[in-house]
This record gives C-alpha cells, structure tokens and sequence, in this order.
C-alpha cells in the first residue's frame, strides 16, 4: 500500500484553500517588496541637501549668467537687459513651442519671458535631449551660430538652441524648452530656488 | 514520544532561563538603577524634552546623527522647530550639533564631550535617568564633583542650577557578605530653582527624549509590529487549514 | 465524500502554456528538474518538528541575501564612514531600520535554526551511510556561516565589533612561527584599521555568500541523490511498492510538504518579526550595547564577550590553559571543536540511525554533549568569576573549572564514539517508518 490515498479529495476545497493561501502569500511579498522599494527613494539627507538654495542678486550684473548648484544640476540666474526681453517677442518663427504649451514650469513661469518678473530669468540648465548642460550665447548673430541667432543656449553635444527664455528651436534634437525651476524673491536681492512659497 | 528527546527540548529551555537571569553583567554599574517613566507616546513630554536637551546639553554636547527635520515626529511643525529649537543653523534638514567649536572643548575638558544620539542605546534609559539625578559635591574629585552611578565622572553637574546642590552622607550601616556596609544617602544640600518633583520631571522628559532620540523609529516600529503579528496570525490559520487539506491524503 | 479522486501527477498542460513548457523543456531540463526535486521527490512520511529547519535555513539565507543587497546600497565600508552609514541607515533611509534589524536578527536566527538543523542530524543519524558527504556539505556550511557572520560583525564598526575581531585576529597570532606575520597579513595592518574592514567588507558580501551559495547547491544536490533520513532512520527506498514504483513511506514532496513547510515558515516568521519589531536587541544577545559607541582602538570595553553563537567555543578557548607559554594549544582545541563535526560519519559504528532505536550509552553521551555545548554557550558570555572561586583547588574559577570538563565532555562524544556505538545495546529498527 502507498503513503497516498486519494480518497478524500474535494478539488474545490483545495482550489479555494490554494487562492487563499496564494493571497495571503502575495501579500506578504508585498509587504516585503514596500520597505526595500521606499529605501531607495532619496533618505532625510538627501532631502536635507536638496532644500532650497538662496541666490544673492546684488551680485549679478544686467546680461550676466550665474550658475548655482540646485539638487546637484546647474541651475542660471540670468539678468536680463531689456534689449534681450524686447527680443524674446520677435522669436516666435523661429521656436518649437512659443508659447511653453508641453514644457515644464510653473504656473507663473508661464509667459513669454518664461520668468515671474522679466529681468530675472530662473532656469534648469540641462539640455531637454540628453542632459548636457548648453552654454549661454548671449552674442547676436555670432559667426557660427547664423545670422538668424537672436542670443540665448547653444548645447555643444547635438548642436540644440534654445532662446533666452530657454524656449526651444524648431528642428532641434531637444524636444522641449528647458525647465524653469519653483523660485521666489525672498525680498529685492535675494532669490530662493526650489521653493516658491505655494508648497513643494 | 521518547524521553530523551524530551531531555533534548527541555534542555534548551533551561539554558534560555540561564541566559535571561545573566542580563545584570551587561549593566555599567553595580549601583541601584531608579526605573526611569519612559513614555514614547507622550509627544508633549518628548517636546519638552528636546527643549530641555537642546538648552542645556547641546551647549558641549552634539546630536550628529540626529536631523532637526525628525522632529516632527514627535508632533511638532517645522515653524515650531525652527523657532524654538535651532540656534546655530537655519536648514531644518541639519543635524543637531553643537554651536561648540571641537578645538575649544578639547582645550577646556580635555576631550570632546561624547556624541549624545546613541547613549540611551548604549547606556539605557534607567542609567541617564538615574546618573542625572545622582550628582553630588566631593571636594575630592578634580572637578568638585562625583555622581553615584559614574564614579569620578569628568562631567560636573550641568543642571545644579536646576537641582541644586546634593551631598552624599552616610545614614547608617547594614549588613552585607559578612561585613558591614554603610548606607549611603544623596540630600540636597542648597536648593535649586526647582524642588524635586520639579527636576525629577524635567529629567524625565529628558531621558524620554534621549531614548526617542537613540532610536527615532521606535515608535513605528511596535506599531507595525502589531499589524503583522496580526497578518501573520491570519497566515497561520490559512496554511494549516491547506496542509491539513492536503494530508488528508497521507496515510 | 469526495467524488472523483485526482491522478497523483497533474495532466499535461494544454494549449499555449503547454507549447511553452515544450519549448522550454527541449532546450532545458524544466520538467524534469521540477519532478526530480519537488513532484517526484518521494521523501518520508513521518517527519516531525525537527524537519522544519532546513527549508527555514535556506528561507533565512535568502532573507539575509535579499536584505545585504540592500544595506550595501547605503553602507560605506570605510573606518571614517562606517558607524555613520549605519546610523544613516537607521534614521534617513525610509524603512532603513527594518531592513537593518532584519539583517542583524536574521544573522542570530540563522544560528538558531543551523544548530537546531544540525541536533535534528545528530539525533536521527543523518550523517551515516549513505549521507556522509550530505553531513561533510553541511558542516562546511556551518564553518563558512561562522566566517560570513565573524566578517559582518565587523562592518558596523561599533566598539564590540572592533575588540570582538581584534580577540579573533589575535587567535591566529597564536599560531607557533607564523602567527605574528599571518595576524598582520590578514589585518593589512599593524592594528585593526580601514584595510580590515575594506577587505572584510569584501569578503562578507561577495566572497563568502558565493561559497554559501555553492556549498548549499551541493548540500541539496547530495539530499536529493540518497533521498531524506527521517525520525526513525528506516531507508525509504528499502521499500518500494512494485504497482507505482514508488517508496511506500515516501510522499511526494510537492505538495505535501511545501504546504506542510508553509506553515512552519508562518510559525518561524512569527518569531522572527517579534524580535525585529519588539526585541532587535534581544537583551543585548543580537545587538550588543556597546555597538552603539564608534569603535575606540585606545579604549577596550570593559566586558567583552562575543555574539552568543561562538560563545559554546569561546568558553572552551578559555578554558585551556596557556602552555609552553603559547596560548595556541587553546585555539586548537576551539578549531579542533568545530573541525571534529566533520569526522562523524566514520566515528559512528552503530547499526541503527535514530535515538529512537539506540542503547542507552548512546543516548547518554548524546545528553551529556547537548548539555555541556549549552552550558558551554552560557559561560561563554559571562566573565569567568561568574561562580566564585573553589578554594580547596587554589582558588581556581569554578566557571573555568566546569568549562574544562565540558570540555572534555563536548570531545568524548565523538572521540569516544566508535567504542561505545559499538557495545551499546541496540533495538532493532522497524520494517516500516511508524506514523
């Protein structure tokens, strides 16, 4: 005679009894997955170092770049003169997508000169393709960039222009403008980047 | 079953109670520990405990790998932390550390004040709660000071001011192995600003907070504790029910 | 009743899965790995508690592998950053703490559950004819355990884990000619420092893991092969049933005993998480309370003993006096302590496996092996004046004492063994596994 005996054998029961242990079971996996997962979302330090950044102003002079480190990407502070604000109007043949429709920024970032007030011009500066950072080509009509070039962010790895508002060219490998970050004026000098008052 | 493998689980068992009645060699001191009133979930005792610790023990000593922004589990806002906790810096992501300048404290104690995140882990609860109270004046010791449970400790009492001043005397004798032993008692000899319910309280709070801060994630930790004793509780009875199903086979 | 009872191997699958497993099974062996080592791997009817354990080792093995990964992910094996990164991991790494305690619980239990797996061998026989080189794997797990758990200890970084390798490093210096210079070479250093801890690192979650890993495949492998003892040592395979072809005390071990282990793996996990949630220290046995303080190479803390699953060895190295003023003839006898499990296939010379059958000689040096190892472990976590002095002996420890003939106790049993296996009264083994 064998060990096994099949003559109690309810297959119901045992499907039922299976899916319930099955479910008890996955979620126990679960359970187990959720605390190895959540481990590798950024810790309390890297919170603690990606908090808000204040920028002097005072520094800054009219057309001038400053590049601060938000998160561990440059992020510029351009002073725009208002020559360089009057020109962001008169670009719109040459830009993908003038009016910011499917970039990133926040609500009042919004607008033509992509900024809260149109002197300061507050932006993330990694290319939209491939993440180099484009370097800030403020001469009109330089030689190598064409006639056309209205001043603004050339990006050296695949040859993208972006305007001064960091709105993209038509026909660019970079799919979209660049990123304006949350800011704020903490008062007439002093810029916070990362946090604008309304909520993380 | 046969008896000797009833030996064989007994056995065990027994060496499990050797063990447990053994915990007494890990404490520090041969001295009476008071039994401190730890309560993780009195969030208003834990605030006034950081209160307490970041006004009087973080003049020397540091909290490093305590960040300010923890403190809002124990129910304060990061408004509240700001204002009332942080002096020497304004980044709630910062960790407690000690306006202090190292140099100056291992030129004026000799050493560095020791790293105070960890020490209800290392000492436990009952010893802070008992060493902070058991102060007293010696003329002996370097520093003017002895305590009951750390014996010429380098510390002099940071909280007299508080206590007020304590003496140790001897009460009368008993005896002990043989020969006699004095009885040994702490008077306080010019009072403070507080009497004793007073200071007993604010020592409290204190070590309560110390205790929170040598492992923030105590409290989390017996909460989910419960739901999965209860999940597993309910894994039991669905496993028994299917190996039970199963062995109805074997026979 | 049951209406129709269900063929014991399930019907071929159809359609597209069916098509899959076919392609799958012409290009590797996926079939018949499953019914060789779960459908069709007929194990013993009647185990009993004591079979739980190995299914709960290799549980364990993975908890600890699939958690490691994870603490590596934070850790920094670098004697500036180590005790920090530990902390880091406490507090500012979301759910940190729970994948740590698991870590540090899950080292302790899986001592807990090797030494239970391992009493379960010896009280059944498992390691005789034909499970010698099955009990010989198994040893070599235990051994490489004992150097996965010693590296680990280190890594945290705290005051015990620097004074705890500082004792076991200096155990090799007491190596007669070789010892100094092999003491430093396994350091890197003149002291304990980065080297060792880098290297230590190394060799806790690559080196070692990689050997476990490998000894466990073999250790299944050669189970599988000559096929589970079981309580009362009967050969299964002894007793074919000429209709199935099959042993007629043995079961399929899928299902039966996946669910049957299933339930254990509840039980175990129950106890388990109540240590990680309201325990991890454990009194102090599974996280000492002076790990808490950064190591201190100028300062020793003033008790050190180590984690209490060396203890059992740490006692016997205690014991043994220093001779020709060497104190090597203690380290033999604590490597000697562990390397003699190896020998026990060949010691034992009785006819039957399990206790249930054999004489009382055997049972009582088995009794007297099991009590000394305990007591053995208990002393080896208080100082030695733990029971006063024995005047009359000149003032010699009684701990030390006791633990000297335990000691001789723990090696009678194997060294012993093959005279007094021998004489003992045995009865006879049953035809037939009793359940």
């Amino acid at each position: 005679m064998s060990a096994i005996v099949l003559d109690q054998v309810d297959p119901q029961k045992r499907r039922v009894l299976i899916a319930v242990t099955s479910v008890v079971g996955a979620a126990a996996a679960a359970a187990v997955a959720i605390p190895l997962a959540t481990s590798m979302k950024p810790s309390a330090r890297a919170i603690a170092a990606g908090a808000s950044v204040p920028v002097n102003l005072a520094v800054i002079e009219p057309g001038q770049q400053l590049t601060v480190e938000f998160r561990g990407a440059p992020h510029w502070i351009i002073r725009r003169t208002p020559e360089m604000v009057t020109q962001l109007g008169k670009n719109d043949a040459l830009l993908a997508d003038p009016k910011s429709e499917s970039s990133k920024q926040p609500a009042y970032a919004k607008n033509i000169g992509r900024a809260m007030k149109d002197e300061w011009f507050v932006v993330k500066g990694v290319c939209t393709h491939l993440g180099c950072s484009p370097t800030y080509r403020k001469d009109i009509a330089a030689a190598d960039l064409g006639a056309e070039w209205p001043g603004g962010f050339f990006c050296p790895c695949h040859q993208s222009k972006f305007d001064l508002a960091g709105r993209v060219f038509k026909g660019m490998p970079a799919p979209l403008n660049l990123a304006v970050p949350q800011y704020m004026f903490a008062d007439d000098k002093t810029l916070v980047i990362g946090e604008d008052g309304k909520g993380a | 079953m046969n008896s000797i493998v009833k030996t064989l689980i007994a056995a065990p068992a027994l060496a499990l109670c050797l063990l447990a009645s053994n915990t007494a060699v890990f404490a520090n001191e041969e001295a009476v520990l008071d039994t401190a009133p730890i309560n993780l979930k009195d969030q208003a005792s834990l605030q006034r405990g950081a209160k307490n610790f970041v006004n009087y023990c973080m003049n020397c000593h540091n909290a490093s790998f305590m960040r300010y922004s923890h403190l809002t589990q124990i129910g304060l806002t990061e408004d509240q932390i700001k204002s009332n906790l942080m002096f020497g810096t304004d980044k709630i992501g910062d960790t407690m550390v000690s306006a202090l300048d190292p140099k100056d404290a291992k030129e004026w104690f000799g050493a560095l004040p020791p790293d105070l995140t960890l020490v209800a882990r290392v000492r436990g609860s009952d010893w802070i709660y008992t060493f902070l109270r058991s102060f007293y004046r010696d003329d002996a010791s370097p520093s003017g000071w002895n305590n009951v449970v750390f014996k010429n400790v380098g510390m002099p009492n940071p909280l007299h001011d508080l206590q007020g001043t304590q003496v140790l005397t001897k009460t009368g004798e008993k005896e002990e192995h043989g020969h006699m032993t004095p009885i040994m008692k702490l008077a306080v000899d010019r009072a403070g600003t507080m009497n004793q319910v007073e200071y007993d309280l604010f020592i409290k709070d204190l070590v309560n907070y110390l205790t929170y801060m040598g492992e923030p994630a105590r409290p989390a930790r017996t909460q989910v504790g419960v739901i999965v004793l209860l999940f597993l509780v309910v894994a039991f009875f669905a496993t028994l029910w299917l190996k039970n199903e199963y062995w109805k086979d074997v026979k | 009743m049951a209406s129709i009872p269900k063929p014991l191997s399930a019907p071929p699958l159809g359609g597209l899965p069916g098509k899959l497993l076919g392609w799958i099974d012409d290009r590797f062996p996926l079939s018949t790995l499953y019914k060789e080592h779960l459908g069709e791997y007929y194990a013993p009817k009647n185990f009993n508690l004591w079979y739980y354990f190995g299914s709960l080792a290799l549980l364990v093995l993975v908890m600890q592998i699939v958690t490691g990964i994870f603490l590596t992910m934070n850790y920094k094996p670098d004697a500036k950053f180590a005790f920090a990164s530990v902390e880091y991991i406490m507090r500012d790494v979301s759910a940190g703490w729970l994948i740590r305690y698991m870590h540090s619980t899950g080292a302790s239990m899986f001592f807990v559950v090797v030494y239970l797996h391992m009493m379960r061998g010896l009280m059944y026989g498992s390691y005789k004819k034909p499970r010698e080189l099955l009990w010989v794997f198994g040893c070599m797990i235990y051994l490489a355990l004992m150097a996965e758990a010693f590296f680990g200890y280190l890594l945290p970084w705290g005051q015990m884990s620097y004074w705890g390798a500082q004792v076991i490093i200096n155990l090799f210096g007491a190596i007669p000619f070789i010892g100094e210079d092999l003491a430093v070479w396994i350091r890197g250093d003149y002291n304990i420092g980065d080297a060792t801890l880098n290297r230590f690192f190394a060799f806790h979650v690559i080196a070692i893991p990689m050997v476990l890993l490998g000894l466990v495949a073999a250790h299944l492998t050669a189970l599988h092969e000559v096929g589970s003892n079981n309580p009362d040592g009967v050969e299964i395979k002894k007793n074919i049933d000429p209709k199935t072809g099959t042993p007629r005390d043995g079961i399929p071990f899928h299902p039966y005993y996946t669910v049957k282990d299933l339930v254990g793996v509840v039980v175990f996990l129950a106890v388990f998480t109540a240590i990680i949630f309201f325990a991890p220290e454990m009194g102090g046995y599974f996280l000492e309370a002076a790990n808490f303080i950064p190591a201190d190479p100028l300062k020793t803390p003033a008790h050190i003993a180590p984690v209490w699953y060396f203890t059992p060895f740490y006692a016997m190295l205690r014991a043994v006096p220093s001779m020709f003023s060497s104190q090597f003839p203690g380290v033999a006898v604590m490597g000697g302590a562990t390397l003699i499990l190896f020998t026990l296939p060949w010691l034992d010379r009785g006819k039957v496996k399990s206790v249930r059958y054999r004489g009382p000689i055997y049972r009582a040096f088995l009794t007297a092996f099991v009590i000394s190892f305990l007591i053995l472990g208990y002393l080896g976590v208080v100082p030695t004046t733990v029971w006063g002095q024995l005047s009359f002996l000149g003032g010699v420890d009684t701990a030390t004492l006791v633990a000297r003939i335990l000691t001789v106790v723990y090696f009678s049993f194997f060294i012993l063994m093959p005279w007094y296996t021998k004489i003992d009264k045995e009865k006879a083994e049953p035809l037939q596994v009793t359940y």
